[in-house]
């Protein structure tokens, strides 16, 4: 199913209408609804599977198919896309054609890594997810974007070269591509920990964990508006579910083992990028660092249970990874929100610093009402989705330790600070800068998509059970296999 | 019938608020009070019928509407729980925004920013219903922080003005240090019952009593002291108490109505009714009682004392709201939980009438809150003027008021106590009765006797808008508490819901009516401290007000230390604030972009370029430099193969 997606979109490569791409990509979200529908929640087994062999002599597939983890992505993708397509032709202007055809790659590139069951299958469509995105920061980007995309590639592309010997690796011991057969593989120790480390390089640089994380305020500086949307809300997204799909089943004596390290980076990651948010004067490098962040989030959910070997359980353990796996889904509408927030401003103003605004809400009060609802969100307001996933990362980390859950949960009061920091000095207060007392308030091209991924935002945050229930079944099949794996 | 009802009266202020917020600019002002108030009226009419049914039947309504999360073996649900506590909140809650609703209509009436006010406290009503009416933690939390969001929102509802945002972003943090502090009590309780309705885990308490918790090495405290102290943090941060106290006072930059409604009548309750929706907790741990005993009364006395040298007429009512606050808490403190709800609601109606008469000043004067400005009123303000006399009487707990009773109550209580720190807070208490007083009756002599102002020669009484919300007021403010004391703080009216430990309860038997009490308390020293607070006011502000002029007194110690509010802004905003911010800057200038940039990312690129530009010239592109390398390579290679061979034979 996911396969005839793909080929729909490599079509569109060559189509030059805005509407068509629009209609195109809402065509693709309406199919993964249609998916939805079929999807079968009870179970942790894959679905929609399509198996066709690709290159025999190396026993590689192409094999794709989705379960819980995949399936809630792969909905964020293609909710996502048609957004960011639609406002495309107010923020950019120039061979708009291309622009819209690199993104529709780009869904389809970014479908493809979610739903590879092949790890050949999935580390092409991971390497090949560079190209666009490169071209969307590389041509229309800002001033300096020659440095980020260079910068961008240069990290992401170091990173997924370990991942690539790790896979060859597994290849040469199980004489298969398959995912799911390197999960029955019996590894040694030394084995594991260094599969583990060759593919957390290339996790750790797409989520970005702390210290590589350096690439994505310069990358979401230079990118477009709709680079910086997909960036955030998807592409981030990348290394989280690597971890859940390939380091913790793959490696559990590993992650296990270096479960304390990975909690470290993670508190890092919340305090020390928190503080950083807060002195940055550029509000996108501002939402940039609050997006590392708030990833933190879901690498400590992920391997935050490790840690107290007496108070492992499936239960605690999909308590965490579900904590994770909201997060992910929440940031992605929110931080996705946030940018296009900026971008609105931005196509007005020409500015991204902080001090150039003010008063905003005088002159446009539609759009202040949304900017600060987001703003709150991210600050993790309950009631919005940003709330669901780090009160159950909050709550894991209670199980285990006491501090952790204390340092994991001053983002209440630092990601306040610097979220609505900035709101103060944007949308609050008395107009300085003349150009903003006669700006327009939002058209409805930029009105309808803020107000929709409001709408998700408010209901995953009084209503996460549709969302938990789609993902319930695998998260527990995971865990299982993780804690039998590593033997607790 | 109850679950029903308690879902209308729920959801129709959120129906009003989404109307006025959708549809409020298009159909007008008339279109927006309208829909609010309606909303509201029919929560308070809904609240008071449930009230009546619950009390008659003495049911307990706990229900769960739908299940929010279901993870593994836990599930967080969404529900009702509506006892006597419950909806006695309600009553109160919905009565006082109804009050305050109406009163609206006239304050903001030239405002523009008319129906985004109105959706705002509408929005607060449902934020606070959802709180008081939850059967479990997780909607208390939701509750919780929705009515500090909205409480951010309508002190910062006058964006323009740059006290106003700074203010509501102060309250905002402030507020999120104590929520950060109730997540993780929250936390704890969940992590060790595996749920998170209040039933199963009161129901679990003994097993929180006996689990330890380890937080450093040797300091090991039991998992029910330890949430408890948590959750009075959230306490401490929604109901302002020292040291988290600092946001209250500069609350007041919003408007006059909500500080009535959210910052004196309900929202700021939230950490007293948590106290007491968490009684059967409580009771389990000497230790946090007394905790929440001395917090309490440290701020009774210490904000009280602030009060005293305000001269911003809502500034003062603030410096009373904490002061009252820390009453409510520190009865709490000795398990008196039914004194301090008693208190909660006596104070809801004549704090909100106090605040809203001081509206009612500040518009007849077109915006003047300053008092030194104001004087004589009395004659060109007689609504008000009458109205603040009785919230005044009713505040300093003259006899028959209903402030009286639950002051006088909850002295006693804390006199009666043994625990820990009872006898500093008895002293403070009863040194707060004076201050209270004394504050109370410098505003009110300030404002309205003494000689009129010349500016003000032309002020006239406020609308009728204005004016029926206080009178409505102060009708409870009088009466409320003699039908209510007996069956509240002597009877069973809460034993329902909340824990009623005896060892109080002694006092009860002797003057269980209102009568009782009455006769009872002229035997005591509180009234006539009150009295004598009263009288100083007067001797000072209105007999010999040249005592207190000159240099002498204000270049003391002491008045510089309460200027500076015990310099208690001045630590946050200078030291913590300031330093986070520079912390902030240096990780970023040091780490990010020093170590991790210049010399890691491109430091490694540079030095890559480096060797590069080094090795390239060699590469000369002439073919006898390659042809040289090639012999001399060739050489070495040789000599090595045989120099190696000739050592291996």
């Amino acid at each position: 199913m996911v396969g005839l997606i793909m080929l729909f979109i490599n079509e569109k490569h060559s189509s030059i209408v805005y509407w068509v791409s629009v209609i195109s990509s809402l065509l693709i979200f309406g199919l993964s609804l249609y998916a939805l529908s079929l999807f079968d929640d009870s179970g942790s087994a894959i679905q929609f599977e399509l198996n066709t062999s690709w290159i025999e002599r190396f026993n590689i597939n192409y094999h794709l198919g989705v379960d819980g983890i995949s399936f809630p992505l792969i909905l964020l993708t293609t909710f996502i896309t048609p957004i960011v397509l639609f406002t495309a032709r107010t923020s950019n202007k120039t061979n708009l054609h291309q622009y819209l055809a690199s993104f529709l790659i780009l869904e389809g590139l970014m479908i493809g890594v979610f739903s590879a069951l092949d790890a050949f299958l999935f580390y092409v469509f991971w390497e090949a997810m560079l190209i666009p995105m490169f071209i969307i920061i590389g041509v229309w980007g800002g001033k300096n974007r020659v440095y980020a995309t260079i910068k961008f590639f240069l990290y992401t592309f170091l990173g997924s070269v370990f991942m690539l010997i790790a896979i060859i690796y597994l290849y040469i011991s199980t004489g298969s591509y398959s995912i799911f057969d390197f999960y029955n593989l019996d590894l040694s120790r030394i084995e594991q920990v260094l599969i583990f480390l060759a593919f957390l390089f290339a996790f750790a640089v797409k989520i970005p964990m702390w210290p590589v994380h350096t690439w994505l305020p310069d990358a979401h500086v230079e990118a477009p508006t709709g680079g910086s949307v997909i960036l955030a809300a998807i592409l981030l997204k990348m290394g989280g579910y690597g971890l859940l799909r390939f380091s913790l089943p793959i490696t559990p004596d590993a992650s296990n083992e270096l479960s304390q390290i990975m909690v470290v980076l993670s508190l890092i990651a919340i305090i020390y990028i928190g503080m950083v948010a807060l002195s940055q004067t550029d509000m996108k490098k501002l939402i940039a660092y609050s997006s590392v962040a708030h990833m933190g989030f879901v690498t400590l959910g992920t391997f935050v249970v490790f840690l107290n070997h007496e108070n492992i359980s499936s239960d605690n353990m999909t308590l965490a990874i579900s904590g994770s796996m909201i997060q992910m889904v929440s940031h992605g509408l929110i931080s996705g929100a946030l940018f296009l927030c900026i971008g609105v401003m931005y196509d007005r103003i020409h500015s991204r610093e902080i001090d150039d605004y003010g008063g905003v809400a005088l002159s446009m009060p539609k759009f202040a009402g949304l900017m600060v609802f987001f703003a709150l969100a991210n600050a993790a307001l309950p009631g919005t989705s940003g709330f669901v996933g780090e009160v159950l990362v909050i709550f894991a980390s209670l199980k285990v330790n006491f501090w952790i859950a204390f340092l994991s949960g001053s983002t209440l009061i630092i990601g306040a600070a610097y979220t609505l920091w900035m709101i103060k000095r944007v949308i609050f207060g008395q107009i300085t800068n003349e150009k903003i007392s006669d700006i327009d308030d939002l058209n409805v091209t930029e009105f309808i998509p803020l107000m929709i991924l409001a709408v998700m935002v408010i209901a995953m945050g009084i209503y996460p059970e549709p969302l938990m229930k789609l993902m319930h079944d695998s998260l527990i099949g995971l865990s299982e296999t993780v804690i039998k794996g590593a033997g607790l | 019938m109850i679950f029903e009802y308690s879902l209308i009266a729920l959801l129709s202020p959120l129906v009003g608020s989404i109307l006025a917020a959708f549809l409020g600019k298009s159909l007008g002002k008339t279109f927006v009070n309208t829909s609010t108030i309606l909303g509201v009226m029919i929560s308070f009419v809904l609240s008071c019928i449930l009230a009546l049914e619950i009390y008659q039947t003495s049911t307990v309504l706990n229900q769960n509407i739908y299940t929010w999360l279901n993870i593994g073996s836990f599930s967080f649900h969404i529900g009702f729980l509506i006892d006597n506590l419950t909806a006695s909140m309600m009553v109160v809650v919905t009565f006082v925004s109804l009050m305050v609703h109406i009163y609206t209509i006239g304050y903001m009436h030239d405002d523009p920013g008319y129906h985004r006010f109105f959706a705002y406290i509408s929005l607060f009503t449902f934020s606070m219903l959802s709180l008081v009416m939850a059967n479990n933690f997780l909607q208390l939390f939701f509750g919780w922080e929705a009515v500090g969001v909205m409480s951010y929102l309508l002190i910062g509802f006058w964006y323009t003005k740059e006290s106003a945002i700074k203010a509501n972003l102060k309250a905002f943090l402030v507020n999120r240090v104590g929520d950060l502090s109730m997540i993780l009590g929250i936390g704890i309780i969940f992590s060790i019952t595996g749920s998170l309705d209040y039933q199963t885990t009161f129901f679990e308490s003994q097993n929180l009593a006996q689990t330890e918790l380890f937080f450093i090495n040797e300091w090991n405290i039991s998992a029910l002291t330890a949430s408890c102290m948590l959750l009075f943090g959230g306490a401490m941060g929604k109901s302002a108490q020292m040291p988290l106290h600092v946001w209250l006072p500069d609350s007041m930059e919003g408007p006059t109505p909500i500080s009535a409604l959210i910052h004196a009548a309900t929202m700021v309750t939230a950490g007293v009714f948590l106290l007491a929706r968490m009684s059967p907790l409580f009771e389990l741990s000497s230790t946090a009682l007394s905790f929440v005993l001395i917090i309490g009364a440290t701020t009774a006395l210490f904000t009280g004392i602030l009060g005293l040298i305000q001269n911003d007429i809502k500034r003062v009512i603030a410096y009373s709201t904490l002061s009252q606050l820390g009453y409510m808490v520190a009865a709490a403190g000795v398990s008196a939980y039914s004194v301090s709800l008693f208190h909660l609601m006596t104070h809801a109606f004549f704090k909100a009438l106090l605040f809203l008469a001081a509206g009612s000043v500040i518009v007849a004067l077109h915006h003047e809150q300053d008092i030194r400005k104001m004087g004589g009123l009395k004659s060109k303000l007689p609504i008000t003027y009458v109205t603040s006399l009785i919230g005044s009487l009713a505040l300093i707990g003259f006899p028959g008021f209903s402030g009286f009773f639950s002051k006088d109550a909850l002295i006693e209580a804390i006199g009666h106590a043994d625990i820990f720190g009872s006898g500093f807070a008895y002293a403070s208490v009863i040194v707060g009765v004076f201050i209270t007083a004394l504050y109370s009756f410098r505003l009110f002599f300030k404002v309205f006797h003494g000689s009129i102002n010349e500016h003000h020669s032309d002020v006239k009484e406020s609308p009728v808008s204005i004016t029926l919300p206080l009178i409505l007021l102060a009708i409870p403010s009088v009466m409320v508490a003699w039908p209510t004391v007996g069956p509240m703080v002597f009877g069973s009216y809460f034993a329902t819901s909340i824990a009623q430990p005896d060892a109080y309860q002694i006092f009860g038997y002797e003057y269980s009516t209102a009568y009782g009490f009455l006769v009872h308390a002229f035997s005591g020293p509180v009234i006539y401290i009150a009295m004598m607070g009263v009288l100083t006011a007067y001797v000072l502000y209105i007999q010999k007000p040249n005592i207190l002029k000159g240099k002498s007194f204000e270049s003391t110690f002491i008045y510089r230390l309460l200027e500076n509010k015990y310099y208690f802004d001045d630590l946050y905003e200078e030291v913590i604030a300031k330093q986070a911010r520079n912390i902030g800057q240096r990780f970023w200038s040091l780490g990010d972009v020093k170590i991790i940039d210049n010399w890691i990312v491109n430091g490694t690129a540079y030095r890559i370029g480096n060797i590069a530009n080094r090795i390239k010239v060699i590469q000369t592109g002439y073919i006898y430099h390659y042809v040289l390398m090639m012999i001399l390579g060739l050489a070495i290679f040789l000599g090595w193969t045989i120099i190696s061979a000739g050592y291996a034979s």
